[in-house]
């Protein structure tokens, strides 16, 4: 079996006295789609951040590719350029055109030349059929376009792992429909993803492996499918019945 | 094209003909609220233009029939007077403008550099950060006029080889002093309404901390805190002419040299011509670079 792409061993977070995540551990493996659900407050935006070293974690280790990110003399800048992250609020530059966001980091950091990384982008946009956007300013766009400019301007710089978080919170669920079957485009063409998610249908079609993460520790992994239609803890199923209670399972 | 969009529909007034297809035409109740909506608008211009004749008018008259209307028309507004010693403030207002663009440049180069230093979080800035709080907490809180004389007097006190005994470089200095702390302040707060999610984005994407500041932060902050930059702009043109009390010939005291000789005060009025036909346009043109940004960037009916 090939290496991880990313593995976290026993990884620790906590902001004060708090703690927010506690023992995690998991892989995931190249063109996979690891999944994490479970309640607002339950570290699964953390989890994400720490991937991405915007927050520091306590204890454990993180391994991207086999290199420990986590390790003191790690430059956060380096191991960024391997990953891409959307938000759920998208966090597009509102100064800056929806090319001029696409672009900006392959012209500033991967110092590609601003030709080339425009030819590129419009490529892109064109894919997920927004070349014709690629003038206007974010707050013309709807959502569901900002956020699919935004997983756009991640991939522009050929991230070896995609982070999504909570990506269609702030969406109807039409557009929450467009944002999600980009993402299935990218799963399908072998993308490796960690996603947190709301979206129990989304994340059983996308996830090779889903993860319930309760109060900052994942209680019960595996299959998707297992997981949401037979679960054995108990905390699983009550937050799978409050799921279903409120029309979203 | 966005623009334009955006500017026709502020424009269609309620009695263009809307024609989607072709096959709608408006019913009788809209044109009943149109017709309604028109008058309404009728009867307010009607009542704005009536009562500004009314209180302007007012205030006029009584300002012509006062008794002391001639003496103050010719101590104050004889024009002919006037544009005879205009040449003379227009000379000394050249001062002013220098003063402005020089301290100006200065100013917002410095003002920057201190609001970067403390919003900064390196470590290594540290002692650079606590010299730059101490400084604006010193020369924001003391008057202008105080600084220029400790500056203008002060430092040829000194008697050090080298240094200048020039007013007007001295002067120049002292506004320097005392206007990048006010504009470090308004450009720190524009920093900090920058959310941290937009700085996390730009991050997350490799930038460097330094490239987050000038692509993603510093744009987005300079633009919020234009109006009140422009405020201190203003301000500073004006601020200049505290510079002549160390003998500065400025516009101000250019029209003070000539009162004295006539004890007509029309210089005065000349030199606040001269500073408000600079100052006015100066905002017009600003309210409009802003309003032009704001359309190009957010969506039409936001506002």
């Amino acid at each position: 079996m090939s290496q991880a792409v990313l593995q976290l061993e026993k990884v620790r977070k906590s902001f004060g006295s708090e703690v927010v995540l506690e023992d995690i551990s998991f892989k995931v493996l190249e063109h996979k789609a690891t999944v994490f659900i479970g309640a607002s407050g339950s570290g699964k935006s953390t989890l994400l951040r720490c991937i991405n070293l915007l927050d520091q974690i306590d204890d454990g280790q993180i391994l991207l590719d086999g290199q420990d990110i986590s390790a003191a003399n790690v430059n956060p800048d380096e191991v960024r350029k391997k990953l891409g992250m959307v938000f759920q609020s998208f966090n597009l530059f509102p100064h800056m055109t929806v090319l001029e966001n696409v672009i900006l980091a392959p012209t500033k950091v991967q110092k590609v030349a601003k030709e080339k990384a425009i030819d590129e982008a419009l490529e892109l946009l064109d894919k997920f059929g927004l070349r014709e956007k690629a003038d206007q300013y974010p707050d013309r766009l709807s959502g569901g376009q900002q956020q699919r400019v935004a997983i756009i301007r991640s991939l522009a710089r050929h991230p070896r792992l995609l982070l999504l978080d909570e990506i269609t919170s702030a969406l109807d669920p039409v557009l929450v429909n467009e944002v999600l079957s980009t993402v299935r485009d990218l799963k399908s063409e072998g993308m490796t993803m960690v996603l947190a998610t709301h979206e129990m249908g989304f994340a059983k079609q996308v996830a090779d492996e889903l993860c319930y993460l309760h109060q900052g520790r994942i209680l019960e992994w595996g299959d998707p499918s297992k997981v949401l239609q037979s679960p054995k803890k108990k905390e699983t199923k009550e937050f799978l019945r409050r799921l279903h209670q409120a029309g979203r399972l | 094209m966005a623009k334009k969009s955006g500017r026709s529909s502020n424009r269609a007034a309620p009695s263009s003909s809307y024609n989607f297809g072709g096959s709608w035409s408006a019913s009788e109740i809209e044109l009943a609220r149109r017709h309604a909506r028109r008058a309404r608008n009728k009867k307010s211009a009607l009542i704005a233009a009536l009562s500004s004749f009314l209180v302007l008018g007012t205030l006029g008259l009584v300002l012509v029939t006062s008794p002391g209307w001639e003496t103050l028309r010719n101590t104050f507004f004889k024009w002919a007077y006037g544009f005879e010693i205009l040449p003379k403030i227009l000379l000394g207002f050249t001062t002013n403008a220098t003063l402005t663009v020089i301290a100006g440049t200065s100013v917002a180069l410095i003002g920057l550099a201190i609001a970067l230093l403390r919003t900064s979080r390196s470590p290594a800035l540290t002692p650079f950060r606590i010299l730059a709080t101490v400084y604006v907490d010193v020369f924001r809180g003391i008057p202008m006029l105080l600084v220029i004389l400790l500056v203008g007097f002060g430092i040829p006190a000194l008697q050090i080889k080298g240094l200048t005994n020039n007013v007007l470089v001295l002067g120049t200095l002292a506004v320097i002093i005392t206007y990048s702390a006010y504009v470090a302040e308004v450009i720190r707060s524009g920093i900090l309404t920058v959310h941290p999610s937009q700085r996390a984005a730009a991050r997350s994407l490799g930038l460097s901390n330094f490239q987050t500041l000038r692509h993603v932060v510093l744009p987005q902050a300079l633009k919020r805190v234009t109006p009140p930059l422009l405020n201190d702009l203003v301000a500073l043109i004006k601020d200049t002419g505290l510079v002549s009390i160390l003998g500065v010939t400025d516009a101000v005291r250019a029209a003070q040299i000539q009162t004295a000789k006539t004890f007509n005060y029309t210089p005065y009025v000349m030199a606040a011509i001269i500073f408000l036909l600079v100052t006015i346009p100066l905002t017009r043109w600003t309210d409009r670079m802003l309003r032009n940004s704001y359309e190009r960037e957010n969506a039409v009916g936001q506002a």
